[in-house]
């Protein structure tokens, strides 16, 4: 697995549960203590131990830490790049879901090595939304419901998102849109703050 | 060049959609004059173009430049720079064609200034044509940052780790001094600069007597403490090194004089002959010291020049210790023979 997937869930058990929880699911899964290094590459059978650790430490389900794995990387000030470079997708929500099926060719743009799952977008008869998820780990699909909520938030558009199908190695989230313009959303410029 | 445009078949067009097309255009009649301009070029000036000479937009700089319709026409088709009258400091790149009316149509991009243009008028993704690559240059070029920040970063890490892992191998760990490992690349570091050097060979006398008398705990305190009292001696230039139990090495650089070497070296014997107080214990010990030279004439030989140590140092030993040898080679051995 990709070292920014790894260093992320780093950052996120952090951030989010304390530097403790880190430490102690660092040392149950074997990590180095270190921590990840975001541009390295790791097992991916480490990701899964680590994912292990800390669904016993925080004694929450695992896809519940996923999709707050998911807001978190939108939503934490310290990732605002990530945000950004998400932004770039469109201007409103709806454009931004509409790239989402670019998406794994623009993080191989940044990032070379970076394999995220393969996005396929279907709309359906409500004006919803329906992404069918390739590929990439278990429980991905999570994360990706967690980023979308935090980004539809972010654009200030409401919408209901669920995880609707799962099999293995594919999943579907739903999208339903109930209103584009909910509120003002989160500013964005198309260069960053110098 | 209106001949041409007809006979191609002339393409009507609603300003509106030319201005979705491109965004960054100037429309202007015969007498070049502004017929319309595009919606993120009226953003950038900042005011309503409509009506004004081009020559008050925008202002041509090569490959010539251009005042009147006749000179932008001539322009027709060739790569242009321009920059605009509210940013003249901003190089931006176009194109000129000529209409069937005997006007012209000019389509301008940020090219290279892009990033600092969107900055500067604060361009949202809506001013670009959807075709329009700037986008994905933009963020290209925020991702490209963002990677290279994290890139220097681990090499930052990477580097301190090599750091700390040099210094700690070259290192003795009990008295902080440099090891063998260390005073080998000095030496050799130093002969490959042909650089003259003195070569002190201190070898502690009485100190397994501390050991056995008082155990390692306290051998090891005396031990740091004639670390402290060599380093002390020591310049920026000079280097102390620990190469055995109670052996010691220095290396002082550019001091070749003998009786320099002979003064630095038996302050160093009184020094370490001072007794040293661990806890209530009182240790007496002294040091027996042989030195070779290197000067710029020598063969650099590393080998060499500990053989001649530690022949000086035996001979100080032999004459019944706490005293100073400095090597000399018998007359007439040329440098680059074994002398010892």
């Amino acid at each position: 697995m990709h070292g920014l997937v790894n260093r992320a869930i780093q950052r996120f058990l952090c951030d989010t549960h304390g530097g403790e929880c880190w430490t102690h699911v660092a040392r149950v899964a074997g990590v180095d203590p270190g921590g990840f290094e975001a541009m390295l590459t790791y097992e991916d059978e480490l990701t899964e131990t680590v994912l292990e650790a800390a669904v016993a430490r925080l004694d929450l389900p695992r896809e519940m830490i996923l999709e707050d794995l998911g807001t978190y990387l939108v939503s934490h000030p310290d990732l605002e790049a990530l945000r950004r470079l998400l932004r770039f997708g469109g201007e409103t929500f709806v454009d931004f879901l509409f790239s989402l099926d670019d998406l794994p060719e623009r993080a191989r743009l940044a990032v070379p090595d970076l394999e995220l799952p393969e996005l396929e977008l279907a709309e359906d008869t409500e004006g919803g939304v329906a992404i069918r998820c390739r590929g990439g780990w278990p429980g991905v699909e999570y994360v990706l419901q967690g980023m979308l909520r935090a980004l539809a938030d972010d654009y200030g558009a409401l919408a209901v998102l669920d995880v609707i199908e799962r099999g293995p190695g594919q999943a579907t989230v739903s999208v339903s849109l109930l209103d584009t313009a909910f509120h003002k959303g989160r500013s964005f410029s198309l260069v960053a703050d110098r | 060049m209106t001949g041409a445009a007809r006979q191609g078949g002339a393409i009507m067009l609603h300003g509106a959609v030319l201005g979705r097309l491109l965004p960054m255009h100037l429309c202007l009649d015969a007498e070049g004059r502004v017929r319309q301009a595009g919606p993120t070029l009226e953003r950038i000036a900042g005011t309503d173009l409509a009506g004004r000479p081009f020559a008050e937009v925008v202002s041509l700089r090569r490959p010539a430049a251009a005042t009147d319709i006749a000179g932008l026409l001539a322009l027709a088709e060739r790569p242009l720079k321009l920059t605009l009258a509210v940013a003249p400091a901003l190089p931006l790149k176009g194109l000129v064609a000529g209409l069937p009316d005997g006007g012209a149509l000019i389509d301008i991009s940020m090219g290279i200034s892009l990033i600092e243009a969107v900055s500067r008028f604060d361009l949202t993704l809506g001013d670009f044509s959807p075709t329009d690559l700037a986008v994905e240059l933009l963020y290209l070029h925020e991702a490209k940052s963002v990677v290279s920040a994290e890139l220097s970063r681990l090499a930052e890490r990477l580097n301190g780790a090599r750091v700390s892992a040099e210094k700690e191998a070259a290192t003795d760990t009990l008295t902080g001094l440099a090891n063998r490992r260390r005073l080998d690349a000095t030496l050799a570091r130093l002969l490959g600069q042909g650089r003259a050097f003195a070569l002190m060979q201190i070898d502690l006398d009485y100190f397994k007597l501390v050991n056995d008398t008082h155990g390692h705990d306290v051998g090891d305190a005396v031990l740091r403490r004639v670390a402290h009292l060599l380093r002390a001696q020591c310049r920026t230039q000079d280097l102390v090194a620990r190469v055995g139990g109670d052996e010691f090495v220095m290396i002082l650089v550019d001091i070749v004089e003998p009786f320099r070497i002979a003064r630095i070296a038996e302050r160093l014997i009184r020094q370490i002959e001072e007794p040293i107080l661990v806890g209530m214990r009182e240790c007496r010990i002294s040091a027996s010291i042989g030195v070779s030279v290197f000067s710029r004439q020598d063969s650099p030989d590393a080998k060499r020049l500990m053989r001649e140590a530690d022949s000086a140092l035996y001979q100080s030993k032999g004459a019944g210790r706490a005293r100073v040898t400095v090597f000399t080679r018998p007359e007439g051995t040329a440098d680059n023979t074994d002398a010892a």
